[in-house]
């Protein structure tokens, strides 16, 4: 594999991650905290209802957790194609 | 002890803290002063970031705001938390990588030119002033309260402050003293937090205590209860918003896309040793600051549960102690308009006997719930780490656009490094007292523009940076006239409808409905548009550009921030 192709090949499975880590961002905030905010409120999540609880506090845990995966899915990529340092 | 002492106490070993690390970390040579040396350790840096990030705005305002939104306060909880996603998986590794010290030294190289790095320049400078100028009046308003000083003395304070440890210590300084920063502030939160969680729902987790129920008898969910009041007293319930819809998403975008391209957040992954670390202190820091942006939402539901319960229809002779002294200071307003002896607090304007200035709901909350003269005096302590960490990140961010982007790479390349070191101190100098000077004399405008200043960074810096990163082809061209239009078009919105030149107009003359705080997701897209369209008409970067995007998309090899 030349070093040109290795690097494609490395960044465009980056891409990949990227694409599917920021769909579930969209989602968690602007699809389930806003657009589907009102129809999720009829679901409850203990004493709140689950739209608001999205909006409020449900989005910001999805996002602290998708940067933790993105880091562990970039270390094993730059390992697996020996960028690791 | 009074509050009184407590406050001198606490506020008083805390600076006399922040002031002992700037002497123990005060820089040497450029690198230090601009990124620290790259040595500083992600979790370390993860804090620093938190607390540089977390404003007096996130401290005081935000949990008072919230509580009077109610739903609608989502835009700035997403808003403030979602742009850190965006900054650690599209920006914070390839700016790392890059290993330059500013914003527009990448803009400059990667676009190969000194306009693309002068109009950067000068959207760091506007977006750095308007931000700063708010802190420092952060500063003075936390003084006046607690330590009963003369605003203006309290600006002083802080300027003087700020001035020790920006200008000695330079970013590294800066770095060590935003870590103690931010525990100071975090526990300052976190405290009468944890206390009214437990008063109102028994559950020490404020988290845990929003979605819990009341302990007052009734068992009912606590925000059912607040329902229940809201629509009692004819206000809107507090689960639901009033804002339309696509207003509500574009100042949530908005507010993420400037978190992303604020320079004061972007220059601190920087400091990081290497690209990994850049990522992990992204989480870091995103950690950090949730903490906080999970709890201001239960603090906003109780403080109002608490304030509705305790004041309306009941007598006002009755009030508890903190609401006659808060009235004193005129963030409490009771008119008895039907003379019945009676607090009228309602949604109609015209029956409605009572105004609360929403900063009071984090600041008067100790109070409201009782809790010992100490915790009061660590809530001031904690307002002025977070307004004083936020004021020096920014003020290095000015001083490094001076000294470096301006002095050293255009009108003198040839400048000596202590010769740097020198002008990026002077940098500060002027920094501070122009800071100082809108702190003591703000403009009616700054108020109203510091949230913009998120829209001005998501119309400006953003796209450049974003296209310079993963679009190979994006020129000269295309950035620029995308940079100069997206900040041009903001500006005209903004000037419009918030300050009311070129006409003016009200909300319904606003384009798609959309408010001025959430325009910078429209900016942006036009930004987006016209780089995109400009440079496909455009020649192709040079060769060695194209290399530089090639070599930023790879994490290896990061080694130290470099001068060239």
């Amino acid at each position: 594999m030349s070093t040109d192709n290795k690097a494609q090949k490395y960044w465009k499975e980056n891409l990949g991650y990227l694409f599917i880590l920021l769909a579930i961002w969209f989602v968690a905030s602007y699809v389930l905290g806003i657009f589907l905010a009102e129809p999720l409120n009829s679901v409850r999540i203990g004493g709140a209802k689950l739209g608001f609880w999205f909006a409020q506090q449900g989005s910001i845990y999805v996002f602290v957790i998708l940067i933790f995966v993105y880091v562990r899915l970039m270390n094993k990529l730059d390992k697996k194609y020996g960028y690791d340092e | 002890m009074s509050v009184q002492t407590w406050t001198f106490i606490i506020v008083g070993l805390t600076f006399a803290l922040y002031i002992g690390i700037a002497i123990w970390s005060r820089a040497g040579s450029t690198q230090e002063f601009y990124v620290a040396g790259g040595g500083i350790p992600p979790i370390a840096n993860g804090m620093a970031t938190a607390a540089d990030w977390m404003s007096a705005a996130s401290f005081i305002s935000m949990a008072g705001l919230i509580s009077f939104m109610g739903y609608d306060g989502g835009v700035f909880l997403m808003g403030w938390t979602g742009g850190y996603v965006l900054l650690a998986l599209t920006l914070a590794p390839y700016l790392r990588k890059f290993g330059k010290f500013t914003v527009p030294d990448f803009i400059g190289d990667r676009y190969y030119s000194n306009v693309a790095r002068t109009v950067a320049v000068i959207c760091a400078l506007i977006v750095s002033f308007t931000y700063v100028a708010g802190q420092m009046r952060g500063v003075g308003l936390v003084f006046s309260r607690f330590l009963e000083v003369n605003i203006n003395t309290g600006v002083y304070i802080g300027m003087a402050i700020v001035f020790f440890y920006a200008v000695l210590g330079g970013m590294k300084g800066i770095t060590y003293t935003q870590v103690a920063q931010y525990c100071v502030l975090i526990f300052a939160f976190m405290v009468p937090a944890i206390f009214i969680s437990i008063n109102m729902t028994g559950n020490p987790i404020p988290q845990l205590g929003l979605i819990g129920n009341m302990t007052d008898g009734s068992n009912m969910a606590l925000l059912d209860k607040l329902d229940q009041l809201h629509r009692d007293l004819g206000f809107a319930e507090y689960t639901s918003g009033t804002k339309s819809m696509i207003d509500v998403f574009a100042i949530t975008f908005a507010l993420m896309v400037g978190t992303a391209g604020l320079p004061h957040v972007i220059v601190r992954f920087f400091t990081v040793p290497n690209v990994k670390g850049a990522r992990i202190s992204a989480g870091y820091a995103l950690i950090f600051i949730a903490i906080l942006y999970t709890t201001a939402p239960a603090i906003a539901a109780f403080a109002r549960t608490n304030l509705i319960t305790t004041v309306s229809e009941q007598q006002y002779a009755g009030m508890p102690e903190w609401f006659k002294k808060w009235e004193e200071t005129g963030l409490i307003k009771f008119e008895d308009k039907n003379n019945d002896g009676l607090i009228q607090y309602v949604a109609d304007k015209s029956a409605n006997e009572l105004t609360i200035d929403r900063d009071i709901m984090v600041l008067a909350n100790p109070e409201i719930a009782d809790l010992p003269a100490w915790v009061i005096a660590l809530v001031a302590a904690g307002g002025l780490a977070a307004a004083l960490s936020t004021a020096a990140g920014l003020l290095l961010v000015i001083s490094t656009s001076i000294s470096r982007d301006l002095i050293k790479m255009q009108i003198n390349p040839n400048i000596s490094e202590k010769g740097e070191l020198l002008s990026a101190r002077i940098g500060a100098v002027f920094a501070v007292i122009v800071a100082g000077y809108f702190g003591i004399h703000p403009p009616g405008f700054v108020a109203a523009v510091v949230a913009l200043a998120f829209g001005l960074a998501a119309a400006s810096f953003f796209p450049a940076i974003i296209l310079g990163i993963f679009d190979k082809r994006m020129n000269r061209q295309g950035a620029v006239a995308g940079m100069i239009v997206g900040i041009t078009l903001m500006l005209f919105y903004m000037i419009k409808y918030k300050l009311g030149g070129f006409g003016g107009g009200t909300a319904e003359d606003w384009w798609f409905g959309i408010s001025p705080e959430g325009f910078g997701t429209i900016a942006m897209a036009v930004n987006f548009v016209v780089s995109f369209a400009v440079s496909r008409m455009t020649p192709p970067p040079p060769q060695e550009v194209q290399d530089i995007v090639e070599d930023i998309r790879l994490p290896s090899g990061a080694g130290e921030a470099h001068a060239h």
